[in-house]
């Protein structure tokens, strides 16, 4: 190129480079609305769905808005229709599920959060092992231990228990829950923990009293992986338990596919969504913490 | 009686010994600055001393009372850290106060221990705010507040300045010794700073690879050092260390470098620490490059022509470095001395602050 490129040129080359800016951020936008609606579009059909009645559905029309908002399969799927055998709905279950992930999440939270503390900041001799013997839950695959697992909780008198489910699902978020904090609580000075000491502060006053106040982020963290885990775990669930004790991704599956003569699309997709919601509501409310809990590592002393 | 106590102190962590026989003490009001570059070990010897490290072999004392088993809450220490260390969560005053609500100490005594402190500090203003709201300087200070109303025997200090930028450092350090001065409480504090320490220390223990080289006054470490690693480590530039030997002549002791040709210095007016056979010993003649002149300031100056071969101006002072028997010898002399470089000048050495060692031993002689 020349070295005196004229005034003119470079009003050419900077046209042209608006051009291109300008095609480059349309194509972007029409990238990024395709992926969203591919992952938005089985949402919708299911919700649109479910606010259909079955008329309305075997006519076919997979993707128009129902003609009027019908509410009925919401509330099928979640009370029945009120005639006895055979009328499976989700109230139960759903209670199941609750009443199985509050301990389950507190307890392997509280476990990780004390194991993370004692295996950064009371280092002892093997500790680097306990912890890699730990990190190998996380890749067991769950499959590999449902027998032996099965023959503990029946040892335990716990099987076919929400129990039984609760244990199941702590031992193996404990794992997951230690990786989090121990890898949180590294990034924490342990001066603070020699100070407090000096100050006269034992084992469980410095954990209660120093570092759980600055782990928030690293809660809300686990306290989403973990609720998501077990709330949509369908393994374990189903194979520890059945009947009355199933939470409600094996309820789900039992009502989707004991269905008699025909398939009631409407209310499997109300029933589907009422499952969902749980997980969608904990990631709305703390989804923010999450990813800052993700990514913030120092907490500066 | 002495304050704290350290007797043939040994540490390892593994295979590794990272404390080798320490003994050492302090009395009552001094300031010892643990000195060393990094990895010598004297921020183990702190914790220890903390409690915070066990002890392999040996035992800690203070005031005559072996508290090698004691918890820290009841060693009667107070600690400062580089960090800081303050509690995230709580505010400056529930920081400052954490310690006496532990040792279960009466509201009133709280009130008004936290009241004292406060004001002395000057951070009566930041009690409500919490740590992450304050400046390096304020979060500094009130770790030396937390430390201070617990009335400690002993304050530990670990390297608290080194996260403070250049200036602040200044100032604090110079709040640090106005606080040793007007509370005369006994002081360990470990720094790799040997500015920090020279204007600090009432004593100094220089240490490396575990075993503390020299334990002395400020003034004995800077004039002399025990060994090449101390006079290697303290001022900057550090002590030349020329290498040589001494020779005999008529009764008349000099020195001379590795090349028998080059000028001879005389070293009769030295004072011998140990007697040895001195005649072709060979030893290291250590000189400061603040006590090479460029004009004579003292009839006992030792005239000496070298040659210039390299100048770094920094500001006030410029370093000029010399070529004595193919060896480097730095001198700093004031910016405003004109030296040509590449070209013999008369030096002056003032023999009176020369230090010499055995060249095997690496000890004073």
């Amino acid at each position: 190129m020349q070295a005196n490129t004229s005034a003119s040129s470079y009003k050419q080359l900077e046209q042209k480079s608006k051009l291109t800016n300008m095609f480059l951020r349309w194509f972007l936008y029409f990238v990024l609305i395709l992926f969203a609606s591919y992952f938005i579009f089985p949402l919708y059909v299911m919700v649109v769905t479910s606010l259909k009645t079955m008329e309305e559905i075997r006519q076919g029309t997979l993707l128009t808005w129902p003609s009027a908002l019908n509410f009925e399969s919401w509330a099928v799927a979640w009370g029945g229709r009120g005639y006895g055998a055979g009328d499976t709905f989700l109230r139960p279950y759903f209670w199941n599920s609750i009443k199985m992930v509050v301990p389950a999440v507190f307890f392997s939270t509280f476990i990780g959060a004390m194991a993370g503390y004692v295996l950064t900041k009371w280092r002892f001799k093997g500790d680097q092992w306990i912890f890699l013997f730990l990190l190998f839950g996380c890749f067991i695959p769950f499959q590999a231990i449902l027998l032996p697992m099965a023959r503990t909780l029946g040892v335990l008198g716990i099987s076919n228990s929400i129990l039984g489910l609760i244990v199941v699902h702590t031992v193996y978020g404990i794992p997951f829950t230690t990786l989090f904090f121990r890898n949180y609580y590294v990034s924490i000075p342990t001066e603070l923990v020699k100070a407090a000491r000096i100050d006269g502060a034992g084992f469980f006053k410095i954990f209660f009293k120093i570092l759980l106040p600055i782990s928030a982020p690293i809660i809300v963290v686990t306290v989403i992986w973990q609720f998501t885990q077990i709330w949509n775990d369908f393994l374990f669930g189903s194979t520890f338990s059945f009947g009355e004790a199933a939470p409600i991704q094996v309820a789900l599956n039992n009502m989707v596919l004991s269905s008699t003569s025909v398939k009631e699309y409407n209310v499997d997709m109300a029933s589907a969504i009422i499952a969902g919601i749980p997980t969608l509501i904990v990631y709305v409310l703390a989804g923010k913490y999450f990813i800052r809990g993700l990514t913030s590592g120092a907490v500066k002393g | 009686m002495k304050t704290l106590k350290i007797e043939d102190l040994s540490k390892n962590f593994g295979t590794t010994e990272v404390l080798k026989k320490i003994n050492l003490d302090i009395d009552e009001g001094n300031f010892l600055v643990l000195l060393g570059p990094s990895g010598c070990g004297k921020s183990t010897l702190l914790n220890i001393i903390a409690g915070l490290e066990t002890i392999n072999e040996g035992n800690v004392y203070i005031d005559d009372y072996n508290v090698s088993k004691v918890e820290p809450k009841d060693r009667n220490i107070a600690m400062v850290f580089q960090s800081y260390a303050l509690y995230p969560s709580m505010n400056v005053k529930e920081n400052m106060i954490f310690g006496l609500k532990q040792a279960k100490a009466s509201k009133e005594k709280i009130e008004e221990q936290l009241k004292k402190v406060s004001s002395f500090l000057k951070v009566d203003e930041l009690l409500n705010r919490k740590p992450s709201q304050l400046s390096g300087g304020q979060r500094q200070r009130v770790a030396i507040g937390r430390a201070l109303v617990r009335e400690p025997r002993i304050f530990l200090f670990d390297e608290p300045l080194s996260n403070l930028d250049a200036k602040l450092r200044v100032e604090m350090r110079r709040e640090i010794k106005k606080l040793h001065q007007t509370l005369k409480t006994t002081v360990v504090y470990v720094t790799h700073d040997q500015t920090e320490a020279m204007s600090l220390g009432t004593k100094i223990a220089i240490m490396n690879h575990g075993v503390i080289q020299q334990n002395d006054t400020p003034e004995n470490i800077y004039n002399k050092p025990n060994n090449t690693f101390v006079a290697d480590f303290i001022g900057s530039p550090s002590m030349n260390l020329i290498k040589g030997k001494i020779i005999k002549k008529s009764d008349q002791f000099s020195f001379v470098g590795e090349d028998s040709n080059s000028t001879q210095i005389p070293i009769n007016n030295y004072n011998f620490d140990k007697k040895i056979e001195l005649d072709n010993k060979e030893i290291y003649f250590g000189i400061r490059p603040e006590h090479i002149y460029y004009k004579k300031s003292n009839e006992h100056d030792f005239e000496i022509k070298l040659k210039a071969e390299l100048s770094e101006y920094i500001g006030n002072e410029q370093i000029i470095t010399f070529n004595y028997s193919d060896q480097e010898i730095l001198a700093k002399f004031p910016s405003t001395a004109k030296i040509e470089i590449n070209k013999e000048m008369n030096l002056y050495f003032d023999l009176s602050q020369i230090s010499l060692f055995d060249k095997n031993l690496k000890e004073r002689i």
